[in-house]
């Protein structure tokens, strides 16, 4: 035991926090941190992976290798439902071919199994105990809640902010002190403290803004850099912006069970169409029943539970009479590309809204 | 009075080719009318481009194909869910979502189907039963039907196991092995140009799939041990099984093929000392390509062996 372990892992949106903090509470090693996602990370992932391998592959890919130049050792992987869950070990042997030395932990399960992890985890900190272990699980699960509500409660009002900026401040501050806690009291503290400033910030709603939800495939839907920023783009135009998924969702909800978001698909879909292919469906119905005025789909190239999903999509499309976009991401994917699709989809809706509400006075 | 049989569709392409006789079998023993969509053609994968999301696989896309041409010749058109053979495997999940994706695109058909998803507790004498009985049959001659189908299937596996097992003790020719799914290789407009060349140039083709399907995901895990696609590990373990007496292997694969992305390319990494090449082959394919790419293999092969005998 001379080694000083640096333990890292790849970047997904802010949930670099709730992994953090429960790697420090139990793990009691270093953290490294990979650098934020840039298109060099991207570019160092692609040069490295399989050509036609589904774009999050890359992403990681590109985050590990930053990370183990900037001195980890031990990694970090999860696993899933479609391609994800065999990620670990084709990255393990295309690092190891590269000539890193490391440690390479995969929590690969088809179901959440937290006391199979403390086993894992109980290999690098012998000292762990399981209330501890627990108790940090319990943590960070609570702070995955108040990180998706805060993020929920952004999402919807960043396009009507009155002072340019004061949300991302805000949300900075908040990042800043969240990834410090130790005990569910300074959460608690948190979380009071952020919601009321939260409510503070000026905003100008109008009643009848245009709507849109987005559905898609996890990664990039959570990783703002993957879609090209696409939720801020939205915003900018003055949109609010639903989105369902979400890791307190993935992890923790009760409607994420299969049973439960198959009787959502109905009656488009009688079987699970894998990973989470059928949440798409089941969100995108549930958005047009509510009424929104558009869904926008996004997935990673390639992604094969989602382009399952998308004739049932185009489906309930035609159906519900809703306009839904398509986007596929990879790592050649241009950010003009995305802006230009996305002005001619928001000019789209507000002439159909216009329409709509002329057809209504005339009737 | 005899009732008109009823015409059951199957459409050639994807998981046909490897329980062929299983199908063709139960429906015939029930005394229906079994019409098999013919070999794969431009046409077919045109009306397939036509009826897919452009991002489908290759083999998808010929399979949407199929189920085009059997529209309003047939009463029922057979799209069965193939998911999981156990609780550690899986399919692609294309598989998961066939019998969804065809009934949501084509309103006009059909489909008959049974779930084999054996992770969430449905096996496929269950699924077949079903199935036997929405045909309005009696459950003893669904029982035997099944029964028979499926001993016939194995039988029909077990025979080309041996068979190529013979050719691959005999033979002096130049063995490659093709590591492909099966409805890969042999579809007429994927697999069969790559097979048909290798022969003119005198190759003894020998197939992955063909391999012993137990023995195969045994030896498997001596190249991966978390592949948990069961096709996959089907055609992987015929690498490690056949090592000793084959002289090159072709991996080919259609484009983008999700499992295949991965899997490749952890082989390619991992195996050494046999030469391998990997065809990619997308809808827009010239054979010319293929066949220079086959030629030049196959003389590095025939090189390498020649170095060996010295």
């Amino acid at each position: 035991m001379s080694v000083e372990y640096k333990i890292s892992f790849p970047h997904m949106g802010n949930y670099y926090i709730p992994i953090a903090t429960f790697v420090k509470n139990t793990l009691n090693a270093k953290i490294c941190l990979p650098p934020k996602i840039t298109k060099k990370t991207l570019e160092l992932g692609t040069k490295h992976s399989p050509d036609f391998v589904c774009v999050p592959f890359k992403y990681n890919l590109g985050n590990y290798i930053e990370a183990l130049e900037n001195g980890a050792n031990v990694l970090i992987q999860a696993g899933g439902g479609c391609r994800f869950g065999y990620y670990s070990e084709v990255q393990e042997e295309i690092l190891r071919n590269l000539g890193y030395n490391f440690k390479f932990f995969n929590i690969t399960s088809r179901t959440f199994k937290p006391l199979l992890y403390y086993k894992m985890f109980k290999e690098i900190n012998p000292m762990l105990t399981i209330k501890n272990f627990l108790y940090s699980f319990y943590l960070i699960y609570k702070q995955i809640a108040v990180l998706d509500k805060f993020e929920d409660y952004i999402r919807e009002n960043i396009g009507f902010q009155i002072n340019d900026g004061d949300f991302k401040r805000l949300e900075k501050k908040f990042h800043d002190e969240l990834i410090t806690i130790e005990k569910i009291k300074d959460l608690k503290s948190i979380s009071i403290k952020y919601t009321k400033l939260l409510k503070e910030v000026p905003i100008n709603k109008p009643n009848d803004c245009l709507r849109v939800g987005i559905v898609g495939e996890i990664y990039v839907l959570m990783e703002p850099f993957s879609s090209c920023f696409l939720e801020e783009e939205l915003a900018k135009k003055g949109i609010e912006v639903k989105r369902y998924i979400n890791i307190s969702y993935l992890l923790f909800s009760k409607e994420h069970k299969k049973t439960n978001t198959l009787k959502l698909a109905k009656p488009y879909l009688q079987y699970n169409i894998g990973a989470d292919g059928v949440d798409s469906v089941a969100h995108s119905k549930v958005l047009a029943k509510k009424g929104f005025d558009g869904i926008i789909h996004i997935k990673p190239f390639g992604c094969t539970p989602e382009i399952n999903c998308m004739p049932i999509l185009e489906k309930i499309s035609e159906d519900y009479k809703i306009p839904i976009l398509y986007f596929s991401f990879d790592s050649q994917t241009s950010e003009t590309g995305v802006k230009t699709r996305l002005e001619a989809f928001h000019d789209m809706l507000l002439m159909r809204k216009e329409k709509n509400k002329k057809w209504k006075e005339l009737t | 009075m005899m009732k008109d049989k009823i015409k059951v569709g199957i459409p050639r392409g994807l998981l046909y080719f490897k329980h062929e006789v299983l199908w063709k079998t139960f429906f015939e023993e029930l005394g229906c009318n079994v019409v098999v969509s013919p070999e794969t053609n431009k046409e077919n994968l045109n009306k397939g481009i036509h009826y897919s999301i452009d991002e489908s696989c290759l083999s998808a896309k010929i399979y949407m194909g199929h189920v085009d041409w059997l529209r309003n010749k047939v009463d029922y058109v057979f799209v069965p869910r193939i998911a999981s053979y156990s609780k550690q495997n899986q399919t692609c999940t294309k598989f998961f979502a066939m019998p969804d994706i065809v009934e949501n695109t084509f309103k006009d058909i059909k489909i008959l189907k049974y779930n084999l998803d054996i992770a969430n507790g449905k096996t496929e004498r269950a699924g077949f039963i079903k199935l036997g009985l929405s045909l309005n049959k009696n459950i003893v001659k669904v029982l035997f039907a099944y029964r028979k189908a499926k001993y016939k299937q194995l039988e029909n596996e077990r025979k080309q196991t041996k068979e190529q097992e013979d050719i691959l003790e005999k033979t002096d020719k130049i063995k490659i092995l093709i590591v492909a799914h099966s409805y890969n290789i042999y579809d007429k407009l994927i697999g069969f140009p790559v097979q048909d060349y290798l022969k003119k140039l005198n190759i003894e083709v020998i197939y992955a799939d063909k391999a012993s399907k137990d023995e195969s995901i045994r030896a498997s895990y001596k190249i991966s041990k978390s592949l948990y696609w069961i096709y996959n590990q089907e055609i992987l373990g015929a690498i490690e099984l056949y090592k000793e007496k084959i002289d090159g292997i072709i991996f080919l694969t259609t484009f983008p093929c999700g499992p295949d992305s991965l899997v490749n390319d952890l082989c390619i990494r991992k195996i050494k000392n046999i030469p391998l090449s990997y065809i990619l082959i997308d809808e827009l394919q010239g054979e010319a390509g293929i066949h220079t790419r086959l030629e030049s293999f196959v003389d590095i092969i025939t090189a390498r062996r020649l170095r060996l005998c010295l």
